[in-house]
C-alpha cells in the first residue's frame, strides 16, 4: 500500500490538484469578462442603468474570481520547476517561450486594465473605462490561446527535434503553435469557459427570480444566459465531435480508453456504460450500440477503430478514468442541450420568467459547466499517460528527485491553504450573490426624464407566434 | 529559422530581460509587501483603509512580474530553473502560500463583516512578511551556492536554511518595509503621511545596519569574489558604489526631514538598484552561483531570437500602460471604501 505513495505519484497528484483548483477561476472569468463588455457596450448604447448595475454587481464577483486565479496561477509558473525539472530542462526550449509570450501579451494587459476596470469609475471617462473591460476580456482570450498551445504541443508535439544532449529544439514555431491538436481543443476550451458563465449566470439569476428579488436585473440576466444555453452547448456538440476526430487521428490510445475499446475491431461498438477493466482487458457490464462509435468517430459503420491491445501494456493509458470522465462530461453537455431547448420551449409559450420548475433546474445546473470542464481535463490529461510529452517524453522520466517527505508536506500545505481560500472565496460569492444588485430608484423615472422602459426578452418576439 | 546568435550575445540579453524583470518585482511588489508589513502597526482604521486604497489597483500587475520572473526564466535559463526551483522547494512553497493569503486578503477583507474583517488583516499582515522573509531567505540560499552534479540538483532539502540566508531574509522585511513607508510617504497626508515619515526614519537605520552586513559577508563566502572586490585596481572602481550608497541614505533622509513628498521613495529605489548591482558584481557571470553560468543556462539560440523579438515589441508598450495605469491613480490616496463603488 506505502508503495504507491512515492514522490512521483505524489508529486502527480498534487500537479492534479492544483491545476483543478486553479483551472475553475480562469474559467469563470474568461466568461465573465467577455459577459461585462457586452454588459458594457449595451450601457454605452441605450444609457440604461441597469446595465451599469449588473455590470457593477457581477464585477466584484469577477474581482473575487480573478484574484483566486492569479494567486493559484502563481503557484502553476513555479510547479514546473520545482516538481518537473527533467521536464522543464528537455521541453524549455519548446514551450518555454509560448509561456513568456502568455505572460507579455496576456497577464499584464488583464492585470493593469483590471484595476482601471474595478477603480477607475471615477477617474476615466465611459469610453476608456469600456476599453478597458474589453482589453480584459482579450486578455483573457489571448491567455487561452498560448496556455492551450503549450499543452496541445504536449498532446500532439511537432516542429522540433530531439539532439543528442536529450534537449529538444525547435524546428519551426508554426507547427509548433498550432500543432495539430490545438485548434479543436482551443475553441472546445473556450467554449466551456463561456458555458461555465453562462450555467453560474442562469443559476444566480434564477434564484432571484424564483425569490422575486431584483426582477428587473434578473430578466435581463437570465434571457442572455438562456440565450447563451439554447445556442452554445449545440456548437460545443459539434467542436467536440471533431476534438474527438481529431483524438482518434493523432492520440488513438487515448481514444480506445474512453470509448473502453480493448479489442481492434471493424464496426466497432459505442459503449453506453461499462466499467473497463485494465487487468483482464475488458469492459465489463457493458451496454452498447453496436457499430456506432464507428459510425460517429469515422462515418462508415464497419471502420475499423484500434482497441487498447494494439499497444503493450506500458504504453496504454489507464482506461477507467476516462472512460468515466468523458461520460460525465458528454452527459453534462446533454443535459446542458436539454436546459437550452426547455428554454427555447417557455420562451415560446412566454412563461420563461414565470417557471417555477425551470428556474429550480437552472439552480440545479448552476455548476455544471464547471464539473463537466474538470471531467473534459481529466479525460485528455490521463489519456495522454504514460506520457507527459506525447511519445515523446514518458511522465516518470520527467519529475524532480524530490524527497517523498518534501511532496508530502508541500501536498498537504497546497490541500489545506485551497480549502480556506476556496470555502472563503465561495462564502463571500455567495454572499455577493445574496446582497444583489445595487438597485437605484431609477424606475420611478419612466416616461419623465426620457429613460424609456426596456422591452422585455418576450416581447421582442413577434405576436403571430405567441403560445395560448 | 529565426536566429540572430551570429550577431548579438543573446544570453547577455535576456541575462539583463531577467534581471530587470526580477528587479521591477522586488520594487513594485516591494512597496506593497512592505505596506503589508506595516499594516497592523498603522495609528487608525482610516490610515489602514488608505494604505490598502493606495496600492488595491495595483498589487495584480506588481505580482505579474512575479510571474515573469518565473517563466521568464523558464523560457530563457530553462536549466538555471530546473536547478535553482528544486532547490529552494520549501521556501518557495511557503512563499507562494504566503503570497496566496495576502493576495486573496485584499478582495476578502472588504467584503467580510466587521467583525471577521481582522482574520483578513492578519492574513494581510502575515502573509505580507512571510512572504518577504520567505523571498529574502530564498535570494540568500542562491547567492551562497547550489549543490549541483550532472545538472541535477545535488543537496538535501534544507541547504538552503543558514545563518547568512537568514540574515538575508531579515534585511529583505526592512528593504521592503522602507519602500512600504516612503512610499506611504508619497501617497498620503496628515496624520497618515507623519506616521509614514517616523516609521521610514527608524526603519532606514535597520537598512544601513542590513546593507553593511551583508556587503562585508558577502566576499567571505567566496576567494573568487572576496579577489574581485578588494585586488588593485577593482578596488578603485568599485568604490563608487559604497559612495553611492552613503549618498542615497542621506537623499532619504534630507527628504524625510524636508517633507519633501517624492524623494524618500526615489532614494529607495536608488537604493534597491545599487544593491541589486552589487549583487551581480558578486556572482557575474554565474546564475546559479560558480555552478552554472548565465550562457551554459541559456535556452536555445532559436527560442531566444523569438522571444527577444516579441519582448521588443511587447515590453514597452507594457511599461506605457502600467505606468499609464499608476498616472490615473496618481496624487493621495482616499480614506473611502473604494471597493464599494
Amino acid at each position: 500500500m506505502t508503495d504507491i505513495f512515492t514522490a512521483f505519484f505524489l508529486s502527480r497528484l498534487q500537479f492534479a490538484f492544483v491545476i483543478s483548483f486553479h483551472i475553475i477561476f480562469p474559467a469563470l472569468t474568461i466568461g465573465l469578462a467577455s459577459w461585462l463588455a457586452i454588459l458594457e457596450f449595451l450601457w454605452l448604447k441605450t444609457g440604461h442603468p441597469v446595465y451599469k448595475e449588473i455590470y457593477q454587481h457581477w464585477s466584484k464577483i469577477f474581482a473575487v474570481a480573478f484574484g483566486m486565479g492569479v494567486v493559484s496561477g502563481i503557484v502553476m509558473s513555479y510547479q514546473f520547476g520545482t516538481n518537473w525539472a527533467i521536464f522543464s530542462q528537455k521541453a524549455g526550449n519548446v514551450i518555454g517561450p509560448m509561456l513568456a509570450f502568455e505572460v507579455l501579451t496576456a497577464f499584464f494587459l488583464e492585470a493593469s486594465f483590471l484595476g482601471i476596470m474595478l477603480f477607475g469609475w471615477q477617474k476615466v471617462g465611459p469610453r476608456l473605462h469600456f476599453l478597458s473591460t474589453v482589453l480584459v476580456a482579450i486578455g483573457t482570450i489571448v491567455s487561452s490561446f498560448w496556455i492551450l498551445s503549450v499543452n496541445s504541443w504536449m498532446q500532439t508535439p511537432t516542429g522540433f527535434i530531439a539532439k543528442s544532449d536529450g534537449l529538444l529544439y525547435p524546428v519551426d514555431w508554426m507547427s509548433i503553435i498550432f500543432n495539430p491538436s490545438f485548434l479543436p481543443r482551443f475553441f472546445h476550451m473556450l467554449i466551456a469557459a463561456y458555458l461555465c458563465t453562462a450555467f453560474v449566470v442562469a443559476g444566480v439569476s434564477a434564484w432571484y427570480l424564483l425569490k422575486n428579488k431584483y426582477i428587473r436585473h434578473a430578466k435581463i440576466m437570465f434571457s442572455m444566459a438562456m440565450l447563451m444555453a439554447a445556442t452554445v452547448p449545440l456548437l460545443q456538440l459539434f467542436v467536440g465531435h471533431a476534438h474527438g476526430v481529431n483524438t482518434l487521428k493523432y492520440q488513438p490510445a487515448k481514444l480506445a480508453a474512453m470509448e473502453g475499446i480493448y479489442d481492434t475491431e471493424k464496426g466497432a461498438a459505442f459503449n453506453l456504460f461499462g466499467i473497463p477493466d485494465d487487468k483482464e482487458e475488458k469492459l465489463k457490464y457493458a451496454i452498447s450500440i453496436s457499430k456506432a462509435a464507428s459510425f460517429i468517430l469515422k462515418g462508415d459503420k464497419n471502420a475499423t477503430i484500434q482497441g487498447l491491445k494494439a499497444w503493450p501494456k506500458t504504453e496504454r493509458p489507464n482506461a477507467l478514468v476516462p472512460f468515466f470522465a468523458f461520460r460525465i462530461m458528454v452527459g453534462l453537455g446533454l443535459l446542458m442541450i436539454f436546459t437550452g431547448l426547455w428554454s427555447c420551449y417557455l420562451f415560446l409559450r412566454k412563461k420563461l420568467f414565470q417557471a417555477n420548475c425551470f428556474h429550480k433546474w437552472c439552480i440545479l445546473m448552476t455548476p455544471s459547466g464547471f464539473i463537466a470542464l474538470l471531467a473534459g481535463w481529466i479525460t485528455t490529461e490521463v489519456g495522454r499517460q504514460p506520457y507527459v510529452i506525447y511519445q515523446v517524453l514518458k511522465t516518470k522520466d520527467a519529475v524532480t528527485a524530490l524527497s517523498v517527505s518534501q511532496v508530502t508536506i508541500s501536498l498537504i500545505t497546497f490541500f489545506i491553504v485551497y480549502s480556506i481560500i476556496f470555502s472563503a472565496g465561495a462564502f463571500y460569492i455567495i454572499k455577493l450573490i445574496k446582497k444583489g444588485p445595487l438597485a437605484g430608484d431609477w424606475h420611478d423615472a419612466y416616461g419623465t426624464h426620457g429613460l424609456k422602459e426596456l422591452p422585455e426578452v418576450s416581447d421582442i418576439f413577434p405576436k403571430t407566434f405567441k403560445g395560448s | 529559422m529565426l536566429n540572430f546568435e551570429a550577431y548579438i550575445n543573446l544570453p547577455i540579453i535576456w541575462g539583463f530581460i531577467i534581471v530587470t524583470a526580477i528587479l521591477l518585482y522586488v520594487l513594485l511588489d516591494g512597496f506593497d509587501l512592505g505596506l503589508g508589513i506595516l499594516f497592523p502597526f498603522a495609528p487608525s482604521d482610516e490610515c489602514r483603509d488608505k494604505m490598502m486604497n493606495s496600492i488595491a489597483p495595483f498589487w495584480d500587475g506588481n505580482e505579474t512580474w512575479l510571474v515573469m520572473g518565473g517563466g521568464g526564466l523558464f523560457a530563457a535559463f530553462p536549466l538555471a530553473y530546473s536547478l535553482i526551483l528544486p532547490a529552494l522547494y520549501i521556501p518557495i512553497l511557503l512563499m507562494l502560500t504566503a503570497l496566496i493569503f495576502r493576495g486573496v486578503a485584499f478582495e476578502f477583507r472588504f467584503k467580510s463583516s466587521k467583525r471577521n474583517r481582522i482574520y483578513w488583516d492578519m492574513a494581510f499582515h502575515f502573509g505580507s512578511l512571510f512572504a518577504t522573509f520567505m523571498q529574502g531567505m530564498i535570494l540568500g540560499g542562491i547567492v551562497q551556492g547550489i549543490e549541483i552534479q550532472n545538472n541535477t540538483y545535488h543537496g538535501s532539502g534544507f541547504s538552503w536554511l543558514s545563518g547568512f540566508s537568514f540574515m538575508t531574509g531579515l534585511a529583505l522585511v526592512a528593504g521592503y518595509v522602507l519602500l512600504g513607508s516612503t512610499w506611504l510617504f508619497m501617497k498620503t497626508t496628515g496624520q497618515t503621511q507623519i506616521w509614514a515619515g517616523k516609521t521610514a526614519k527608524y526603519i532606514l537605520i535597520y537598512v544601513i545596519f542590513f546593507m553593511g552586513l551583508v556587503s562585508i559577508w558577502m566576499p567571505f563566502i567566496d576567494n573568487e569574489v572576496f579577489e574581485r572586490w578588494f585586488s588593485w585596481p577593482n578596488m578603485a572602481y568599485l568604490i563608487i558604489m559604497p559612495i553611492l550608497l552613503m549618498l542615497s541614505f542621506y537623499y532619504i533622509y534630507r527628504g524625510l526631514v524636508k517633507k519633501k513628498d517624492k524623494q524618500p521613495f526615489m532614494g529607495s529605489i536608488a537604493l534597491f538598484l545599487l544593491g541589486f548591482i552589487g549583487l551581480l558584481i558578486n556572482t557575474w557571470p554565474y546564475i546559479v552561483p560558480r555552478a552554472v553560468t548565465f550562457a551554459e543556462a541559456a535556452a536555445a539560440p532559436e527560442s531566444l531570437s523569438l522571444m527577444l523579438v516579441g519582448a521588443l515589441i511587447v515590453l514597452p508598450v507594457i511599461l506605457f500602460y502600467t505606468g499609464y495605469s499608476y498616472y490615473i491613480f496618481r496624487g493621495k490616496a482616499k480614506g473611502e471604501d473604494m471597493y464599494a463603488h
